[in-house]
């Protein structure tokens, strides 16, 4: 995601803005990438409706559910009984799937898992690897790793190959090129697979997509999966898709290769129910994905791998208060309902997890780095109430700042004015009258002194209007007079 | 230490506390609907599927014969339907990239969601059902089931290598959302009801 030049753009065409700036483990700046986006409003604007629009039809489906609620709340407990006995579970899996002839290894860290696929490959004398949607693949930075190995790995779900195509990274866990519009798709298309350059008509550019995937699929030497869910039980890898490449990549060439997270797994077959029954309805507002694919060992003649993959899992399990956030199924429904998110772009936020479940996983991995986007929520909770897992993300999201502030995470202007704010409000009269003083500034001061560089509360919002007196102003008026 | 020794211990090292009991699923059969058949029908037009109507005093056979006579290559793994290209025969998947219509027959149906569920013994080969352009899908109406819940709680999840529920074709919006009916596997899906002939496998 380096920064790239301003491009030409033609007179009435807004060129699609970039994502968050990335300046090694500096920490990133996701309200000047959110500004850009914002500064584009034909994207902004399709953006926000689009994602609106699947936060609507999550409703109607969850209004169409009596037993909604009741489907949420057990998810959740059979998400924290699964992981309070994670490695009872994952010792179960890995009996059941090599008694189904699978091949089980375990990757402590990206870096493990990338060689792990990439001497599976070799051993296979694959140089393609036709891929289906994983965002623990982008996490471990698969498609660079193997590219240095001299692999080709190409994405087959359409929306991850526009990113692909564009050396862009996804935006949105379910839908990767939401932030595009048409324009930007034909534009890519035409200058990667040669389509037509003056035609964004997105059935026509779908069918350029497919004709130039379908080749690739039926020549590449190994095919790889992520993985929604892992039946202990069984030893089931569960798919969910909509577009059928998962379904091709697994069942064409001879060697399929799944990439999971530890936290995927889930005890028995029906608790697969209660999963598969909410996760499209809170991602897409669909009652099912259009394909639930159950694999549970090799065809005959073929492989079948499972990378169980740590990659900070287990420690995250230690942290008291952010264990549960491992109970997510990945939907994006939190993204998609998050005032935030929509108006700024999934690629503001420099990671690949973004929106609300991204403030709270990222800065496990890298607590700097990731030290602002904490503060990228408003804190309205939405985010809680849409989860399918119950994961209480938004109280998550403050005890994140708790904790960057604990440890210094945060930047000087914020801590500053912070100590400030307690000094003040550790004090009565001088917090009454530094109250009156604000007041007073608010209505006489020119703006240029209100929204001055120290005020980071006033970059992107207005200032609120004062009252005309403060509460205890008017409680002495009022009541002053009683004891 | 392996890395899966490494990975184990690390778990067990951070165990959140507190005895977190595993819930009983319900069945969620109280909210049922009376006619399976039309919930069903209901459920995959919703997911861009359709139901052929059958033809009242033929053989049963037209509409999915009217919607084969144009076909350029039917592959079929079922009995009553005949194709022009031997399953029993393929060894590599990749010989089945020109098929153009495939008719298979589903082990069950979901009501809920208008999901047939297809194993790799339905299909034979499992790649049938995403290299054909089209898929025809025969499904006897005592086997559609109510619900998810249901469904997992069939035997197939138990003793096949690969079962799929497909609910209408491939689909994408991933292009401003437009929906696109024939994302990378089959354009169209068409479910014909038909029992299964009597001593035919379930």
């Amino acid at each position: 995601m380096s920064e790239r030049p301003p491009e030409d753009v033609p007179e009435g065409i807004e060129a699609q803005p970039r994502g968050a700036r990335q300046r090694g483990s500096k920490p990133i700046d996701q309200a000047e990438a959110a500004k850009r986006f914002l500064a584009a409003p034909r994207h902004q604007q399709q953006h926000d409706a689009r994602l609106w629009t699947l936060r609507q039809r999550r409703d109607e489906q969850m209004w169409a559910m009596p037993e909604w609620e009741e489907l949420r709340q057990l998810a959740s407990d059979i998400k924290e009984h699964t992981l309070s006995r994670l490695d009872h579970y994952l010792e179960m899996f890995e009996a059941k799937a090599k008694a189904n002839g699978v091949v089980v290894h375990w990757a402590r860290d990206a870096a493990e898992h990338n060689k792990i696929v990439q001497q599976l490959l070799e051993q296979h004398g694959a140089r393609t690897l036709i891929k289906s949607k994983s965002m623990l693949t982008e996490e471990c930075g698969l498609r660079a790793d193997l590219a240095k190995a001299g692999i080709d790995v190409v994405e087959t779900d359409l929306g991850e190959r526009i990113q692909q195509l564009d050396d862009e990274d996804p935006s949105h866990v379910v839908v990767p090129a939401v932030h595009k519009l048409r324009t930007d798709v034909a534009k890519v298309f035409a200058a990667t697979i040669g389509s037509d350059p003056d035609n964004d008509d997105p059935p026509y550019l779908a069918e350029a997509q497919r004709n130039a995937a379908r080749p690739v699929i039926l020549s590449a030497g190994a095919g790889m999966t992520g993985a929604n869910f892992l039946v202990a039980e069984t030893g089931a890898v569960v798919v969910c898709t909509n577009e059928g490449n998962a379904d091709l990549c697994a069942n064409i060439p001879a060697l399929h290769i799944v990439s999971a997270g530890i936290e995927k797994i889930i005890p028995r077959m029906g608790d697969l129910a209660v999963f598969v029954r909410m996760l499209s309805r809170s991602a897409l507002g669909s009652p099912i994905t259009q394909y639930t694919s159950h694999f549970r060992g090799p065809r005959p003649g073929a492989e079948m791998h499972v990378v169980l993959v740590d990659n900070g899992r287990s420690e995250r399990l230690g942290m008291a208060e952010f264990w549960t956030s491992l109970k997510c199924i990945r939907c994006g429904a939190c993204m998609n309902t998050c005032p935030v998110y929509r108006r700024s772009g999934g690629l503001s936020y420099g990671a690949t997890y973004s929106g609300p479940i991204g403030l709270i996983i990222d800065p496990t991995f890298n607590a700097r780095k990731y030290s602002n986007l904490p503060y990228s929520s408003t804190l309205n909770g939405s985010c809680s109430n849409v989860c399918p897992v119950k994961i209480n993300i938004h109280e998550q999201i403050y005890a994140w700042r708790k904790v960057l502030v604990r440890e210094h995470e945060t930047p000087f202007v914020k801590r500053a004015a912070m100590r400030a704010a307690g000094a003040v409000l550790a004090r009565p009269t001088v917090y009454r009258a530094a109250i009156e003083k604000t007041n007073d500034a608010l209505t006489s001061l020119p703006r240029f002194v209100i929204y001055n560089g120290m005020n980071e509360w006033g970059k992107g919002r207005e200032m609120p209007r004062p009252p005309a007196e403060t509460f205890h102003q008017w409680f002495i008026r009022t009541r002053g007079d009683k004891p | 230490m392996s890395s899966r020794d490494a990975i184990l211990a690390a778990i067990r090292s951070h165990l959140p506390k507190g005895e977190r009991p595993l819930p009983a699923v319900p069945t969620f059969e109280d909210h049922s609907p009376a006619d399976l058949i039309e919930a069903f029908g209901r459920a995959l037009k919703r997911m861009g599927g359709r139901m052929l109507q059958p033809d009242p005093g033929g053989d049963g056979t037209a509409p999915v014969n009217a919607l084969l006579a144009d076909s350029l290559l039917v592959c079929s793994a079922t009995p009553e339907i005949a194709g022009e290209f031997d399953l029993n025969d393929v060894v590599d998947p990749r010989s089945l990239a020109d098929v153009d219509h495939a008719v298979v027959r589903a082990s069950c149906g979901v009501a809920e969601t208008g999901s047939v569920l297809l194993t790799d013994g339905d299909l034979k080969v499992n790649a049938l059902a995403y290299l054909a352009q089209h898929l025809v899908v025969l499904l006897d109406p005592a086997d559609i089931v109510v619900n998810l819940h249901a469904a997992y709680g069939r035997p197939e999840f138990r003793e096949r290598a690969y079962a799929v529920f497909h609910s209408g074709p491939s689909a994408t919006a991933d292009i401003e959302g437009v929906l696109i009916l024939g994302a990378q596997g089959v354009r169209s899906l068409s479910v014909w009801l038909v029992p299964r002939k009597s001593g035919q496998p379930d």
